[in-house]
């Protein structure tokens, strides 16, 4: 994508350049605006539960940056053999999440396609200073994750039978959680530097957060929420071929303790969908942050910290 | 051996093709068309104690899987010595777990239970599995393979006939052989019985 030539205006509050989660347009002194958009093909069999996890996955990017969620449209494709009720239930699950956000659904477009694909098309508001990127990460800082890891080792192994894809199924759960609070409680607080984490997995997430910070990071692998049995599931050979790509693009950054075994790699590059806010925070606010996560709802773990290693990744057991 | 075509198949489709196949069969050759499926293939292999070959063809992986079981056999050989003329214990064993409790729990003490039997000396003269205890013969894989180790070591392993067949587990026995109640109530007034 670099070979696209970027178009700098000085309105423009982040862009591409730094890999973050959603562009961010100056309006005025007071306001700026938050844009995103996101689809995929179904996750999930359900359309109902589809619908809610795509929709979740595309207002975390507002989330991550520290915005409110101010408006939603829908993206849609659909094939004409299925029937009209499966696309109903799948916009059904996106505006029950738009409405829990408390966005307005403005509307949205449907083409025919060969596969169900759906997402939204996002805007947020935020003030201009209360802007969160991915690039402000100081050394010392410690990092916190709000989800558990795995999710797409555990899709996977749903789409093998080894699990049922249920409500209560922790991955779906996950999944289906908005980072509202989460990104509520760390604009309360004050912290750094946020990011989420989705397609390029934990480590393809921190690794942007770092590079755009000019920081480097030490993670604590033992201290990382994991998802049942993933690593069980890692090791059988059901991991998803974005991890592999996940792996390729940035491994020479990455140094693994010897006890890092393969399918804990694995878990670390594994491309999550919808997953949590990583949070880089400086020290003495992180017990704050962490119990005022807890109040609402969210189990946020601190699972290393920001070294001045610019760009380099620890991961120690 | 069992060859499956995995081409075309969206991941997990091939691992769980592969695990199906080894399941019935020790030696199981996959082919598959994306560097993915091969290195989740290699990492089952790892998982399930397999030695893995893959060739690298034109556009596609050939991936020979063949499970291991030598070495499981090789260290029963200290307990099968030991064992000699003390092995003269019948163990009954009743159902598909061990204790009352949490079936998880119970299921991880039976195959542990199973297992330990091959690792230590005296080894029993007979194993019997009546009622759901046949599901264990029959049913799961790692303590078929621990069975099928203490009856070349000697040890007679019986199954309940009427079990098996109102379980409907006739066709999935692979190791020792069907009994009666006749053979069953000989073997418990003829030695010291073990139930578990």
């Amino acid at each position: 994508m670099r070979s696209i030539p970027e178009l700098t205006d000085e309105r423009e509050l982040v862009g591409l350049g730094t890999s973050d989660d959603a562009s961010v347009i100056k309006l005025n002194e007071e306001q700026a605006l938050i844009q995103s958009l996101d689809f995929f093909t179904p996750v999930v069999d359900d359309p109902y539960l589809f619908g809610k996890i795509a929709a979740t996955n595309s207002l975390s990017d507002i989330y991550a940056m520290g915005g409110e969620v101010l408006s939603a449209m829908n993206i849609v494709g659909f094939p004409s053999c299925l029937e009209i009720e499966v696309l109903e239930q799948i916009l059904q699950g996106g505006a029950a999440k738009v409405k829990e956000a408390g966005a307005i659904l403005a509307g949205g477009h449907t083409i025919e396609d060969d596969e169900p694909k759906y997402g939204l098309s996002v805007s947020g508001l935020i003030a201009p200073d209360q802007l969160i990127t991915n690039a402000g990460a100081k050394p010392g800082d410690r990092l916190v994750l709000t989800k558990p890891i795995g999710i797409g080792v555990t899709i996977t192994a749903m789409k093998g039978g080894m699990i049922a894809e249920e409500e209560d199924n922790p991955a779906i759960e996950a999944m289906i959680t908005l980072n509202k609070e989460a990104a509520e409680v760390m604009k309360q607080v004050g912290v750094n530097a946020c990011t989420d984490v989705t397609g390029f997995g934990f480590l393809g997430h921190l690794w942007e957060m770092v590079s755009a910070s000019k920081v480097g990071a030490e993670i604590e692998f033992g201290q990382i929420p994991l998802l049942p049995k993933v690593i069980e599931w890692a090791e059988m050979g059901l991991v998803p071929g974005g991890a592999y790509r996940n792996q390729e693009y940035i491994s020479e950054d990455i140094d693994f303790a010897a006890n890092i075994n393969e399918a804990k790699r694995d878990i670390l590059f594994d491309p999550q969908t919808s997953g949590g806010l990583l949070i880089s925070v400086v020290e003495n606010k992180i017990e704050e942050l962490i119990n005022k996560l807890d109040e609402r709802g969210v189990k946020a773990v601190a699972v290393g910290r920001i070294t001045d290693n610019t760009s380099k990744i620890k991961i120690k057991e | 051996m069992i060859k499956i075509d995995a081409r075309g198949l969206n991941c997990p489709e091939p691992v769980i093709k592969t695990k199906k196949a080894l399941e019935e069969e020790n030696l199981v050759v996959a082919l598959v068309d994306n560097e993915t499926a091969c290195k989740n293939l290699e990492k089952l292999g790892q998982k399930l104690n397999c030695s893995t070959e893959i060739l690298e063809l034109d556009d596609d992986f050939q991936i020979t899987l063949s499970q291991i079981e030598e070495e499981v056999a090789s260290s029963l050989t200290s307990a099968e010595l030991e064992g000699g003329e003390d092995q003269n214990k019948v163990y009954f064993i009743r159902s598909d777990v061990l204790g009352n409790g949490e079936e998880e729990l119970g299921e991880l003490l039976i195959k542990g239970f199973i297992y330990t039997l091959t690792e230590t000396a005296p080894l029993p003269k007979s194993i019997i599995f009546i009622n759901e205890g046949v599901k264990l013969p029959t049913l799961n894989k790692e303590i078929k393979q621990n069975l099928k180790i203490l009856e070349e070591a000697g040890v007679e392993i019986l199954s309940c006939g009427t079990c098996l067949e109102y379980y409907n587990l006739e066709d999935k026995l692979k190791v020792g052989e069907v009994t009666n109640m006749y053979t069953i109530v000989e073997r418990l007034n003829s030695n010291p019985v073990v139930t578990v």
